[in-house]
């Protein structure tokens, strides 16, 4: 997979850069001045307790969340994969990816990415009858979608099987080697080998 | 602007709706049974059924519009769609929309087109203005699921959040209510009764779409 590198390589091309974020869950700090910038190649794991603020910077970065100080720069756009998967539970893997295929304008092979993920099996099965680790598979599966320089992954590996795992694994290695990044939330073994981490 | 995202969440609300099975019935059984109930408890004299059935109608539509506007956007919040939606190139407003008159078509066109029986029953003569009659019935309703969809939207975090719904969407309802009644009822000064539904209609679909993209950025931040 190749991410167009005439636009998103290059030493001194940054595709996110965040600077002195800072949050407030009411009166409590929840961090405060996280500096990162995230360049083509680079993997970035955020670490921290339950409750550091991990999902919150995520959402930050993705433009989900305003921080009460700092601004965040996207250079390039991002796929984001939250720990809510935002499959419907009447969804199939199949509806869902054809569904976020058709409203991003992907002409992607759906068929195929269902096969790459490990879901032709439960293609046409409504999310509701799906297990924990089908679902995020499925979630998942939308960063193959089309191609975004910056993958956001919150929790990317949560009821995840080894085999799931490892597909995860290749997939994040495969975007790096053609230019994207990612910055995941992960608790435990990340897997990968981080270009940075974060802990909050 | 590509309109893909918001043919998308149009798809996926009317989808949405029909997967929710007969949850998508509950709003007629609740405008045909208030409906019904009426000349049960103010008694069967025609000439007096006719003069409040309007009413009763409009009322029974604007209360039949709340009973499924809670989940529209709560549902979205709960399984992070709202999340995804909220990063695609389209506005936060046009996806908001495209989801509220789905919503509208599978929830509140029928009530429109069940209201000429229900009318009959409230001894209305049988004849076109019964269409007509439906008609403004829809356009007045789809003013009432817009104003619903603001309230749907300010609550989407809010567990059980039908009843500040009904508080925030009520007093949007009014002019829509009153227009509406008096198009239908042909009292002294409602000849342009119709005209300022269709304004107050319009001014709905114009403003609410706004007025959710800013509650909805708010539920996800």
């Amino acid at each position: 997979m190749q991410l167009r590198p005439r636009d998103y390589s290059g030493d001194d091309v940054r595709l996110l850069t965040a600077s002195g974020l800072g949050i407030l869950r009411g009166e409590r700090v929840l961090f405060d001045a996280v500096s990162l910038e995230v360049a083509p190649g680079e993997a970035v794991v955020l670490r921290g307790a339950n409750g550091a603020g991990k999902t919150t910077l995520l959402r930050v970065l993705a433009g989900l969340t305003r921080a009460e100080t700092g601004e965040v720069s996207r250079t390039a756009p991002h796929h984001w994969v939250g720990h809510r998967e935002g499959l419907k539970p009447h969804e199939t893997p199949r509806a869902h990816l054809d569904l976020w295929a058709r409203a991003w304008g992907a002409g992607a092979d759906v068929d195929a990415i269902l096969n790459e993920m490990g879901l032709s099996r439960p293609a046409d099965v409504a999310a509701r009858y799906l297990s924990a680790g089908q679902r995020r598979r499925t979630a998942l599966a939308r960063v193959l979608l089309d191609k975004r320089p910056v993958w956001l992954l919150d929790e990317p590996f949560t009821a995840l099987d080894a085999e799931g795992r490892t597909r995860v694994l290749d997939m994040v290695a495969e975007h790096r080697q053609g230019g994207g990044a990612v910055v995941a939330a992960v608790h435990g073994e990340v897997g990968f080998i981080a270009s940075r981490e974060i802990t909050l | 602007m590509s309109p893909a995202p918001i043919l998308s969440a149009f798809r996926q609300a009317l989808s949405e709706a029909w997967a929710g099975g007969a949850g998508a019935l509950l709003p007629l059984g609740f405008f045909a049974g208030a409906a019904v109930l009426v000349p049960l408890g103010i008694g069967t004299e025609p000439g007096m059924l006719r003069t409040v059935g309007p009413g009763i109608l409009w009322v029974s539509l604007a209360l039949s519009s709340l009973v499924t506007l809670e989940r529209i956007f709560q549902a979205d919040v709960e399984d992070g769609a709202l999340d995804l939606w909220l990063q695609t190139s389209a506005p936060v407003s046009a996806i908001a929309a495209a989801k509220t008159f789905a919503h509208w078509l599978t929830a509140g066109l029928p009530l429109a087109l069940m209201s000429p029986v229900l009318a009959l029953m409230f001894q209305a003569e049988a004849g076109a203005n019964l269409l007509t009659s439906a008609m403004i019935y829809g356009l007045g309703g789809l003013a009432f699921f817009f104003w619903g969809g603001v309230g749907a939207a300010l609550s989407a975090t809010v567990r059980r959040g039908g009843l500040l719904i009904a508080l925030i969407a009520l007093p949007l309802y009014v002019p829509t209510a009153i227009f509406g009644s008096l198009a239908m009822s042909g009292a002294a000064g409602g000849d342009s009764a119709p005209l300022l539904l269709v304004a107050s209609t319009l001014f709905a679909l114009a403003l609410a779409p706004f007025a959710m993209a800013a509650a909805l950025r708010l539920a996800a931040d």
